[in-house]
């Protein structure tokens, strides 16, 4: 069955996603600079390089526990430089606004929009607004584009994973997909589980000082969760992974609600996680500065980088099985 | 109880297992949570190789037939109408598209976690009718008799359920009846027998002397419930023992089992791969038959051919694993599903190439 309109699962982060920027928009992008699959491009500038990206949020609801749009737009943005070892300076926001939205709120969200960027030094420097129709538009998204300076040389990449290094996260995954999806459903869970939303800049500024060039490859877990990205590293690096399940730091919110849910917590978004998967000999003192970060009091080394080609996990009981990139948007099941 | 402690327990199981296997052994489960359970943490690769653990009819999505799931589709296509279902009937494929096509082709479709959510829903919207897609064994059905009940209550007009329900106890009974597959004994499904007790399996013991056990769905939960089937066969015994004591009584949740009664009656049901069986579904009782979308929509039921490439049905019935199919990860993926197996999340096809 395939489709001859565009579904939501062409925007889950998984599979269909995949070969959807495979087959149509990597024709039109840049031979040299647009084809690495990267969070952000790496470009020639004056004497050196610079790194650029873009983004565009929405989310149901526009405000939930631990963030909101405006802060997950700056901090993605952010987020999205630090994979590649940059220091963000600049960031443009594009605002289209749903006609009807109060503009307490709209207030509500440019404050925490120009909080998250005080936070992080960079700097907000040029955008754009537009007004569209009731119903055209959800409330309200943001479109971002961001310039960094690498802090390194070469760059971390999603083609540079090794044999033998180390895979590092620094935390427990999935608690930004079930905050917002037990905010927005109006689930009776009781929780209080909160969005991982942060900026990684600070941690990956910590691990760089750290570990410099021991560093191979940086990538947040956003859609999709550590499932898509550990397939991505894999599958762009042409390498195997090996995680150890009784490795993984875990939120028992997170697993609790997944169960209930029929959800796989791997595949859970995540908005302020990242994998990092470094030189072995390196990764101790890496993780040591992970943990020394607030954003990575919980850090661990998760698993390793093998011969082959895809994502195994070892569970708890030495059975092992694949982890395979998610397939479409997460449907919860019916008990 | 430390994971590690967990971990130990199971292999000890595992252990006992190989030692007390003296012939080859297949068991089957009916229920599609036990199916990922099974699979997510590939509790097949602890078994002995003379134990099989077989999937049977156990995901309520992948037993609804294809005119009923063509039904829910042709409903999500009309303008007046909101179809409200649980996650995991959307990517179903119909014979002309799936209930998310549906919805990115505008029309209105919405996932919710409780049937009462769409009961709001239509509370909310006087405007559109909105239509429950009732899909679930006997552990969905009181949350949707709950639905309607309340409903009537409040004389809300503008809700219907498409009811597709049907009972495991049936469809297990018409397995055994058929004779197509041999099995030494039933993992019986621990949230269908939170409702039903274990009583409810007494009569398939008697009437087939088939061992039966009821089992909750952690690794440790599963693998004892094993060692009790192959106990049971080992020493020539058959009957029901309960291994989710925690959560299943023998009686099961009574004010459930009346809440079922007083909004549904027993009928014959359509089973994908399965065909009619007797007594295994339910139907509105006429007090409630307003609610009934079939009626009140004018829908009617159009038998649809089997996709001669799909094999879901002989994987319901257990006569093929999902690796068997020659379909399976090739013209048949989670992306390009030809049948409900392979995308419903509990789908036995879903969990064995998710977790491959």
């Amino acid at each position: 069955m395939t489709s001859d309109i565009v579904t939501l699962a062409h925007g889950s982060g998984g599979r269909a996603m995949q070969e959807f920027i495979r087959r149509e928009l990597m024709p039109i992008c840049d031979q040299e600079l647009g084809r690495a699959l990267e969070d952000a491009a790496r470009l020639p500038f004056a004497d050196g390089w610079l790194t650029f990206t873009t983004d565009t949020f929405t989310v149901q609801p526009l405000e939930f526990p631990g963030g909101d749009i405006g802060k997950l737009a700056i901090c993605g943005t952010i987020n999205d430089l630090a994979m590649r070892a940059s220091q963000p300076l600049y960031i443009s926001l594009s605002l289209v606004i749903e006609e009807g939205l109060k503009i307490d709120t709209l207030r509500r969200l440019l404050g925490s929009i120009g909080a998250a960027a005080r936070e992080n030094n960079v700097a907000i420097v040029t955008g754009d607004t537009k007004v569209v129709g009731k119903g055209q538009a959800d409330g309200l998204f943001i479109n971002t584009a961001g310039i960094g300076k690498p802090m390194m040389e070469p760059l971390p990449g999603v083609t540079r994973a090794q044999v033998g290094d180390k895979v590092l996260i620094n935390g427990p995954v999935g608690e930004h997909g079930i905050a917002v999806l037990v905010a927005r459903e109006g689930l009776q869970l009781q929780t209080e589980l909160e969005s991982d939303c942060a900026a990684l800049a600070g941690l990956v500024a910590d691990m760089v000082a750290a570990g410099g060039r021991a560093i191979h490859t940086l990538r947040d877990a956003t859609r999709g969760g550590l499932a898509a990205v550990l397939n991505e590293i894999a599958a762009a690096s042409g390498v195997g992974i090996e995680i150890d399940e009784s490795r993984l730091p875990q939120n028992p919110a997170v697993m609790g609600a997944c169960e209930i849910l029929g959800l796989e917590p791997l595949e859970v978004a995540n908005e302020g996680k990242l994998v990092a998967v470094v030189a072995p000999d390196a990764a101790p003192q890496i993780l040591e500065a992970m943990r020394e970060h607030p954003l990575g009091r919980q850090s661990a080394i998760v698993g390793e980088v093998m011969e082959g080609n895809r994502v195994t996990l070892k569970t708890l009981y030495g059975t092992s099985r694949i982890v395979d990139m998610p397939s479409g948007e997460l449907l919860p099941r019916i008990c | 109880m430390p994971t590690s402690e967990l971990a130990a327990q199971v292999a000890d199981i595992a252990g006992q297992l190989s030692k007390q296997t003296t012939r080859p052994m297949r068991f089957m489960e009916v229920c599609g949570t036990h199916s990922m359970a099974v699979a997510r943490y590939r509790l097949r690769q602890l078994l002995p190789d003379n134990v099989r653990l077989i999937s049977g009819p156990g995901c309520p999505v992948c037993v609804t037939p294809a005119s009923e799931i063509d039904a829910a589709i042709a409903l999500a296509k009309r303008p007046d109408v909101t179809v409200v279902t649980f996650g995991d009937m959307m990517r179903v494929p119909g014979s002309d598209g799936s209930l998310a096509l549906a919805r990115a082709a505008g029309g209105q479709v919405q996932v919710v976690y409780s049937p009462m959510q769409a009961l709001e829903l239509a509370v909310r919207r006087p405007d559109r009718h909105v239509v429950f897609i009732a899909v679930g064994f006997e552990t969905t059905a009181p949350g949707v008799a709950c639905a309607v009940q309340e409903a009537h209550r409040q004389q809300v007009d503008n809700f219907s359920i498409l009811c597709s329900h049907k009972l495991i106890p049936p469809a297990m009974a018409a397995l055994l009846e058929s004779g197509e597959v041999a099995i030494d004994g039933f993992l019986c499904p621990g949230h269908v027998s939170t409702i039903i007790g274990t009583t409810a399996y007494e009569p398939l013991v008697r009437r087939f002397a088939i061992p039966c056990v009821v089992a909750g769905f952690e690794p440790l939960d599963i693998m004892r419930a094993l060692a009790a089937l192959v106990a049971q066969v080992v020493s020539g015994q058959a009957r029901v023992e309960n291994a989710y004591e925690r959560a299943v009584q023998p009686e099961g949740n009574q004010k459930a089992q009346q809440l079922i009664s007083r909004v549904f009656e027993v009928t014959a049901a359509e089973w994908r791969g399965l065909g009619v069986i007797a007594a295994s579904g339910l139907r509105l009782r006429e007090e409630f038959s307003h609610f009934d979308a079939l009626k009140r929509l004018d829908i009617e039921l159009r038998p649809v051919p089997e996709n001669p490439a799909c094999h879901c049905g002989e994987v319901l019935r257990g006569v093929m694993e999902p690796h068997e199919c020659p379909a399976f990860g090739r013209a048949c993926t989670p992306e390009h599903p030809l049948g409900p197996c392979m995308v419903s999340s509990e789908g036995s096809c879903a969990a064995a190439y998710k977790y491959r």
